[in-house]
């Protein structure tokens, strides 16, 4: 940064017309955001990876700890248990809210007249947060007080969260129920953007309605469809608020994916450095995907971004 | 099962009893109101610098040129990938060091950096959506970059302003990794953090847990209410355009 910084003009001096002088007076309106965003992400992302090769418990002292968090860490069986649920629930999760979500995105971009009071409804669980939406349906589940009891459905009378199957599907359902509707926006924008001309065309050559979907609407969407899976796919390797609060990582250690398995080392057994370990492996698997999957779809204008989601 | 009154008006003990406003008079004596009143100055402390700072550097990406805007340009861009769960052993170190720990503002600092990418990226797009000729203009009226940033792009590209500002309100009023291993003393709880330990408190009164998030949500409610195609806009920002 120092070059376009260290000859600076004065403020306030009228502005030589013919020189760059002036834009090096812009490079100064960087300064806040850029120092606020390497000191709060960049330094801890390099700090997590020095992290990882040092032994610290969260209150005491640091110390190296050279290779140890890392054999220790790779060696134990839990580490391949996180990794493999957190694939299991990415692959599932992205099974089930694509298609949906498509379908979803190009009927919600039709122009049906009940379109509009359907989506009010429709976004709102966008706007909860994911503890307040784990916390509702824990409620609602409750076998002995919740759903099952107050309406009599007997089918629901089960102990949801307590088997390793059932909270694992119970999961994967209410990430969709979350995120479909996010993603069936991305989808109604993209629908938008494919010109009307393809439809009329292909009308005249006779193509019937799901001939044009397949044909038209589908192929038109590949980039749509990149930036929704990468979205979901490295989305999906955070979600930690939902499962640590619905199921806290059990039944056991069944629904313990890679992120809480890092807060829990971390935060509950104290050791900071095997939790270091686990999250540059969560950068390292982030990055991976979402380099994979923007060389699959070629040249995407940008327009991934993954955290928070 | 689709909004969060649904999640009331289905609640089998709620129904059937007489409607009765108890569970919420339960609910608002538990702190509710100090929870709230923490989530709304987080979110307000998070959003307004980050608006601010990022309006900022994106005017200067835009209308400045040279390799240290590029290379600003660049390193805000890989910012998007970086996932803040990844990095929240070392910022929870240095909020320690800094004595911060178990503070509001430990809660702001980091909200505000992760939040700065994305707001920069959206923020420049609509910049560089504003004609050249009006800068030329400003310029030739003797304006500096400086007034021409409040005065010509700031209301300009308000539409876009409010809609960064609603998405990333909406991030930090929903955020629970940070306030979850940032703070520790009930009364700096925010909202989603207070529902979780009412849960806990709460866990066989499930008409007031569910009070309790319907609660929490009803702000954003509001919000949403009267301006939802902005919100909806914000939502997907940065991902249309």
């Amino acid at each position: 940064m120092s070059a376009a910084t260290t000859h600076r003009a004065a403020s306030g001096l009228p502005k030589n017309e013919l020189t760059s002088q002036p834009k090096s007076a812009l490079a100064w309106l960087t300064l806040p955001a850029l120092l606020f965003f390497a000191v709060f992400a960049v330094i801890p992302l390099i700090g997590v990876l020095i992290l990882s090769f040092a032994k610290w418990d969260g209150i005491g002292a640091i110390g190296a700890a050279g290779m140890e968090n890392w054999t220790s860490v790779l060696a134990d069986p839990d580490l391949y248990n996180s990794l493999g649920l957190t694939f299991l629930i990415m692959i599932v999760s992205w099974l089930v809210q694509t298609p949906i979500s498509l379908l979803l995105g190009v009927f919600t971009a039709g122009t049906q007249r009940y379109r509009a009071a359907l989506a009010v409804l429709y976004f709102l669980p966008l706007l909860l947060s994911s503890a307040a939406v784990a916390i509702a349906y824990k409620a609602l589940l409750d076998p002995n007080f919740g759903l099952a009891m107050g309406l009599g459905l007997p089918f629901l009378a089960q102990d949801w969260l307590g088997v390793p199957q059932l909270a694992l599907g119970l999961i994967i359902f209410v990430i969709a129920w979350q995120f479909v509707p996010f993603h069936t926006l991305i989808y109604q924008g993209g629908v938008r953007q494919i010109p009307k001309s393809l439809y009329e065309a292909a009308q005249i050559d006779g193509a019937g309605t799901i001939k044009q979907f397949f044909h038209i609407t589908l192929p038109q969407l590949k980039y749509t469809i990149i930036t929704s899976s990468t979205l979901m796919v490295v989305g999906s390797l955070t979600y930690f608020d939902l499962i640590f609060v619905l199921t806290g990582g059990g039944p056991g250690n069944s629904t313990r994916i890679l992120a809480l398995d890092m807060y829990l080392r971390g935060f509950r057994a104290n050791l900071m450095g095997p939790a270091s370990v686990i999250a540059v492996i969560l950068v390292v698997i982030g990055l991976a995907l979402a380099l994979f999957l923007q060389r699959l779809g070629g040249k995407d204008k940008q327009g991934s971004q993954l955290e928070g989601m | 099962m689709k909004t969060s009154e649904g999640y009331f008006g289905q609640n089998p003990m709620a129904l059937p009893a007489s409607p009765t406003l108890e569970n919420y008079q339960l609910v608002l004596e538990a702190n509710f109101s100090t929870y709230f009143m923490n989530s709304v100055m987080v979110t307000l402390g998070s959003v307004i610098p980050t608006v601010l700072m990022s309006f900022m550097a994106a005017f200067a990406i835009v209308r400045g040129r040279g390799r240290y805007l590029k290379f600003v340009n660049g390193i805000f861009l890989m910012g998007l990938a970086i996932p803040l769960q990844a990095t929240i052993i070392p910022i929870y170190l240095m909020i320690i060091r800094l004595n911060l720990y178990d503070s509001l503002l430990a809660i702001m600092l980091p909200s505000i950096a992760f939040a700065i990418p994305l707001t920069v990226l959206i923020l420049s797009n609509f910049i560089r959506d504003v004609p050249n000729e009006l800068f030329e203009s400003m310029r030739l009226d003797g304006c500096s970059d400086w007034q021409t940033m409040w005065r010509l792009a700031l209301p300009l590209t308000r539409p876009a302003i409010v809609t960064v500002a609603i998405y990333n309100g909406l991030h930090v009023w929903n955020g629970f990794l940070l306030p979850l291993v940032l703070t520790q003393s009930p009364e700096l709880r925010v909202l989603p953090l207070g529902l979780w330990t009412f849960q806990g408190e709460f866990s066989v009164n499930i008409p007031a847990v569910l009070a309790s998030v319907v609660l929490s949500t009803l702000p954003i409610l509001v919000i949403y209410v009267l301006g939802r195609r902005q919100l909806v806009s914000g939502l997907t920002a940065g991902f249309s355009k």
